[in-house]
């Protein structure tokens, strides 16, 4: 046997021993110590995926669906996921786009978001892109196919009111209001959508997945655990008729102006059409910037909601209003009378009246069915010089407020953002603008809607549903139900009832048999249907536009309210087509073809021919887009000139300066 | 024969038979896991590799039974004749053998396919056991240790000739067993140094490297002045000494990374020590692509170390692995199974893993020591050794300890040829301990 040092077994075991601890401290260090391999394992295995949640889809009155969400895919992409070994090629080709445009489109990405966190690629790829990319899928490391549902509009019907949604800014990211907003989400941007964006929203679902190293999914991590699902948005319910939206875009086609018609009974917005109106899918998807450039810039302002943003001097259609305030204040009853002989005389000057003959303005209901403007100017100084007040100051001051309350000179409240306050003049705007020298006189066109007053469409349709309500109003709104519950707190305001004056039934009755009288024998005996019994008012409005800085006299507006029927009134409308003449020529017609189709569902065949006209009527004057380009070219200047100012040099400046006072010495200025 | 009154069985090590059989297992459970998917309808699935490990167990016992009822002294007089027959087979293998993987150490016999160099590791263990228990050697003298040395060695060579480097290194783990038996602590020391020299030598440039060794030189110079000064020999040690690391690290190292090392094997050695290859061992590869960073090695053990380290201290739990499942470690039912454990049991799962290992080891050491034939303790640390080297060097290049070498993790890895061939070892020790109390030669 050779020699053996006794302790070599010993040494051999402590070899063995000491590797094992070698190896130990390393796994300690790599398993407990060292963080990085843990987040490298969730970032390689594990997969968020984030299910949009499908937005809510909103309805009609009868159930018919007005918007829903179909699915697209997106591609997003992390750019510093790509690898070295990407086949462009391949993908360019799946995609049908060129490397140039992959580069650019990839730059971009880089530069926006910076190139560790996901952007979107490649938005609503068309099915085919779909299917190339999928098939070849497990080589395009970095990206990923994002599936989400896109706003479809079945009818093409009601874009301003139902809206549209957008992609979160960068901008909107940093405010609070927004936190819960990712980049890349979507969002409404007007109308419907963002005032019910909350409820329509619903919340998006994280699951993560595990994949394999082709990236293909292979499971649920932990079993899904950490898992938050989507949930759907809530659908909305609405008071609007499709059917009825449809007809009434049909028939202010190629016309400016728009229709409100409401259901006097719940305040529930029938149908509310804006002329020019456009296809709202045109805004959704990968199309969406270029066609909101081209509508924005359009002369005849598609995207301005007229039915809540415009305003106008409402004509004789407020005459109606001015006997309601008359008749609160109690300065006349039903059977005043004034003797009008084609004028008003009592200011000093003549305001004309279409009637000359006795007695046309004999009582109320006469008055309103003929429309004599003497009568209502009368009224009017009546309301605000009746001896009570005192003073006309706090007469007009008292009016203002009937005025007010009727929903005039400020927002009604409806649903959907952006509307308008139209105009009115309280004393101390008449003390203003007067130097607080004025009396009765001096706007005594306000009895005939004249002046210093001006509504929207929705104010007018509003003021209507208070004739036809006998004294109260509820807040205009869309929305019936959100989620099939009609008692939701985001609903509460529009089912409070606003009572407005303190008159007897039979005192509004004579309101609104002089308003049929318009229709049976009035002005607007165009509106009659058989059968029914329609209140009405019409209103031609004289109305001035700048051009080129001079006040022009324009071609009148065209004005119709109404409600009907006359007992348990079902809609009031109001319908205003631009520039269009007569009220009783087109406005009238189409409200009482919108009245027509609402309550009786068809066109009797001997209105056929109305309709027709109405259908074709192409009313947009061409002097529309010069008005455009005038103002165009104003602000064009006013624009040159602050640059000008702003980047010029310090001499243009000074040139500009002496330039004005060059012009203010020799009085050209 | 001095047989005992009990029977075989009763006599065999329960313990050693325990361990080996509870590692089989572990072995089969995460393989299983790492092939397991939801959607698996069942457990025994025949076309999976936990299933066909299986049947390798089941071959192996065969095998065990037949070992074991085998006359103990067989072992010892077929060692040489084995020997032989394992060299044949090698030889063999470098003229008729398969290529695998870039390495051309399989031999195929039919369908079945097995690598000689895995099998000669056991001819090695029995020859050199028989070599250094015979009364003719004499282990104190040079003649024998170098005939020793070359029994060990002479299969690596031919493996290395079979480009399959890692398993010829593991024929250096009898260096071990030389060890325990005598040899020389100097020829260890010099090994390792000329380790730690090849590793400075990668890591500095080659002046650098010449002005370090010189400057280590005489420091030493300097602090045993008077010893150089007075004594020829020390002098002349010092000088030669000097003279050999230079002529290794100038020479010897670049020239073998040049002539005989393979791009992977550079690639690895470079992945390990955490460099990039420079240019000088850059190597087209066959199909034109010169080796680089970031090749295929370095990715294994980046995914190895990710799956252990994400693994935490606990672990993530039977089944619930997601680098391993999923794939993202390649070789990972084979050469990187020590992953599966480390993800879905964690530190706790490892350190009971390793600590099996080392249990068996020491069990195994304990047998050896306690034979009366120094035949069967000279085996029974040559088993230890080449367990030893493959637990050590393959659990190291999972965690990045070690260069990749395909070395397999023994009794976990999948593979018949492997299991087989350990089990073979297992069994044959445990036979010629059964009869610990009897002389064999």
């Amino acid at each position: 046997m050779s020699y053996v040092a006794s302790s070599r077994p010993f040494v051999v075991r402590i070899i063995f021993i000491a590797t094992a601890i070698l190896i130990l401290l390393r796994l300690f260090y790599i398993q407990v110590i060292e963080d990085k391999y843990k987040l490298l394992a969730n970032d390689i295995a594990i997969y968020r995926k984030i299910v949009f949640p499908p937005r809510g889809v909103i309805y009609d009155r009868k159930g018919h669906v007005m918007l829903y969400n179909q699915v697209v895919y997106d591609l997003v992409v992390t750019p510093n996921d790509i690898k070295k070994e990407f086949d462009t090629t391949t993908f360019c080709n799946a995609l049908r786009i060129s490397k140039d445009q992959f580069c650019t489109i990839l730059k971009k990405i880089r530069i926006k978001n910076g190139p560790m966190r996901q952007g979107i690629f490649f938005e609503q790829l068309t099915p085919a892109q779909t299917a190339r990319y999928q098939e070849n899928m497990y080589q395009f490391n970095g990206f990923e196919l994002v599936e989400r549902s896109i706003r479809t509009y079945p009818d093409s019907v009601g874009g301003a009111l139902l809206g549209y949604i957008g992609e979160v800014s960068p901008a909107m990211l940093k405010k609070d209001r927004y936190s819960s907003y990712h980049q890349g989400d979507y969002l409404g941007m007007t109308g419907l959508e963002q005032f019910y964006e909350e409820e329509l929203r619903g919340q998006r679902g994280v699951y993560f997945i595990e994949r394999d190293k082709f990236n293909r999914p292979t499971g649920p991590y932990k079993n899904g655990e950490l898992d938050t699902p989507a949930v759907g948005g809530k659908s909305l319910q609405l008071y609007l008729d499709a059917a009825l939206q449809k007809y009434g875009e049909q028939l202010m086609a190629n016309k400016l102006g728009s229709v409100v018609a409401i259901d006097p009974s719940t305040g529930g917005i029938l149908a509310m059409i804006s002329s020019p109106t456009y296809d709202p899918n045109l805004l959704r998807g990968s199309n969406r910037a270029r066609n909101f450039t081209k509508l924005q810039s359009d002369a005849t302002l598609p995207m301005f909601n007229r039915a809540i943003k415009a305003s106008y001097n409402p004509g004789s259609t407020m005459k109606p209003l001015t006997a309601l305030v008359a008749l609160d204040m109690g300065v006349i009853t039903p059977s005043f009378g004034y003797p009008c002989s084609g004028g008003y005389f009592a200011c000093g000057r003549k305001i004309g009246c279409t009637h000359e003959g006795a007695g046309h303005a004999a009582n109320l209901r006469l008055a309103l069915a003929n429309s004599c403007n003497a009568y209502f100017c009368h009224l009017y100084r009546l309301s605000v010089d009746a001896r009570k007040w005192g003073d006309v100051k706090v007469g007009l001051h008292k009016w203002y407020e009937y005025m007010s309350s009727f929903g005039l000179g400020h927002a009604t409240g409806i649903d959907i953002p952006y509307e308008g306050s139209g105009t009115l003049f309280d004393t101390k705007d008449y003390n203003a603008m007067y130097n607080g020298s004025w009396n009765s006189c001096t706007n005594v066109f306000l009895g005939m809607g004249q002046g210093e007053v001006a509504l929207t469409p929705l104010q007018l349709a509003n003021a209507m549903c208070i004739v036809a309500n006998h004294g109260f109003y509820y807040t205009p709104h869309f929305v019936k139900a959100i989620g099939n519950k009609q008692r939701v707190d985001k609903l509460k305001p529009y089912l409070e009832k606003h009572q407005v004056t303190h008159i007897s039934d039979s005192t509004f009755s004579t309101v609104a048999y002089g308003m049929m009288d318009v229709v049976d024998k009035g002005t607007g005996m165009i509106a009659r249907i058989p059968g029914l019994e329609i209140c009405a008012k019409t209103g031609t409005v004289e109305n001035k536009a700048l051009v080129n800085g001079v006040a022009m006299k324009m071609k009148n507006h065209s004005m119709f309210v109404a409600f009907a029927p006359r007992v348990h009134p079902k809609i009031a409308i109001a319908v205003i087509v631009e520039n269009a003449g007569f009220g009783a020529t087109w406005a009238g017609p189409i409200a009482s073809l919108m009245i027509e189709q609402y309550l009786k569902d068809t066109i009797a065949s001997n209105r056929k021919g109305i309709e027709a006209n109405m259908f074709n009527a192409k009313l947009i004057s061409s002097y529309t887009y010069l008005i455009d380009s005038a103002r165009r070219k104003k602000d064009r200047a006013i624009w040159d000139k602050k640059q000008a100012l702003k980047n010029g040099l310090l001499k243009e400046r000074s040139t500009f300066k002496t330039l004005l006072e060059t012009s203010k010495k020799t009085g050209l200025h | 024969m001095q047989n005992t009154n009990n029977s075989l069985f009763q006599r065999i090590d329960t313990k050693l038979l325990f361990v080996y059989l509870l590692l089989v297992l572990i072995g089969m459970s995460a393989v299983f896991s790492v092939e397991y998917r939801t959607t698996d309808v069942s457990v025994f699935l025949m076309h999976k590799s936990h299933m066909k490990q299986a049947i390798w167990l089941g071959v192996s016992l065969f095998v065990g039974m037949l070992i074991l009822f085998t006359e103990s002294k067989f072992f010892a007089s077929f060692a040489y004749l084995g020997y032989a027959l394992g060299l044949t087979l090698l030889v063999l293998t470098i003229f008729i053998g398969k290529d695998v993987k870039g390495s051309h150490s399989w031999l195929g016999i039919g369908s079945f396919a097995f690598q000689p160099g895995e099998v000669c590791k056991i001819f090695t263990a029995l020859a050199l056991a028989k070599f250094l228990s015979s009364p003719e050697t004499n282990f104190n003298t040079w003649k024998y240790r170098m005939i020793g040395i070359g029994l060990a060695l002479f299969p690596a060579i031919l493996i290395i000739l079979q480009k399959e480097t890692g398993l010829a290194l593991v024929y250096f783990s009898f260096f071990l067993v030389m060890y325990r038996e005598g040899l020389p602590i100097s020829i260890l020391v010099i090994g390792l140094s000329l380790i730690v020299l090849t590793i400075t030598t990668l890591l500095l440039s080659s002046l650098a490297m010449f002005i370090v060794l010189t400057l280590l030189a005489a420091i030493v110079a300097y602090l045993s002045w008077r010893d150089i000064k007075r004594n020829v020999t020390a002098r002349g040690l010092l000088i030669g000494i000097w003279a050999v690391c230079i002529l290794f690290s100038q020479f010897i190292v670049p020239i073998t990374f040049k002539k005989v090392l393979q791009g992977y094997q550079i690639d690895r050695i470079y992945s390990m020590l955490g460099q990039e290859v420079p240019d000088k061992y850059r190597k087209d590869t066959e199909d034109g692509h010169s080796s680089k960073k970031g090749n295929a090695s370095d990715y294994n053990v980046t995914q190895s170390k990710i799956a252990i380290g994400s693994g935490g201290f606990w672990g993530k739990g039977f089944l619930n692995g997601t680098q391993t499942k999923n794939d993202f470690v390649p070789e990972q039912h084979t050469d990187f199974i020590f992953c599966a454990i480390g993800e879905q049991f964690g530190f706790v799962g490892s350190l009971g893993l390793i600590g099996l290992y080392i249990f068996l080891m020491l069990r195994i050491i304990v047998i050896g020591e306690r034979q009366r034939s120094a035949f069967s303790r000279i085996y029974a640390y040559g088993v230890a050794a080449i367990l030893f080297f493959h637990f050590a060097i393959n659990i190291s290049m999972t965690i990045g300890l070690a260069p990749v070498i395909g070395i397999t993790l023994p009794f976990l890895s999948y593979g018949g040829s492997s299991l087989l061939s350990f089990s073979v070892l297992i069994f044959i020790l445990m036979r010629l301990d059964a009869d610990r109390q009897v002389l064999i030669r």
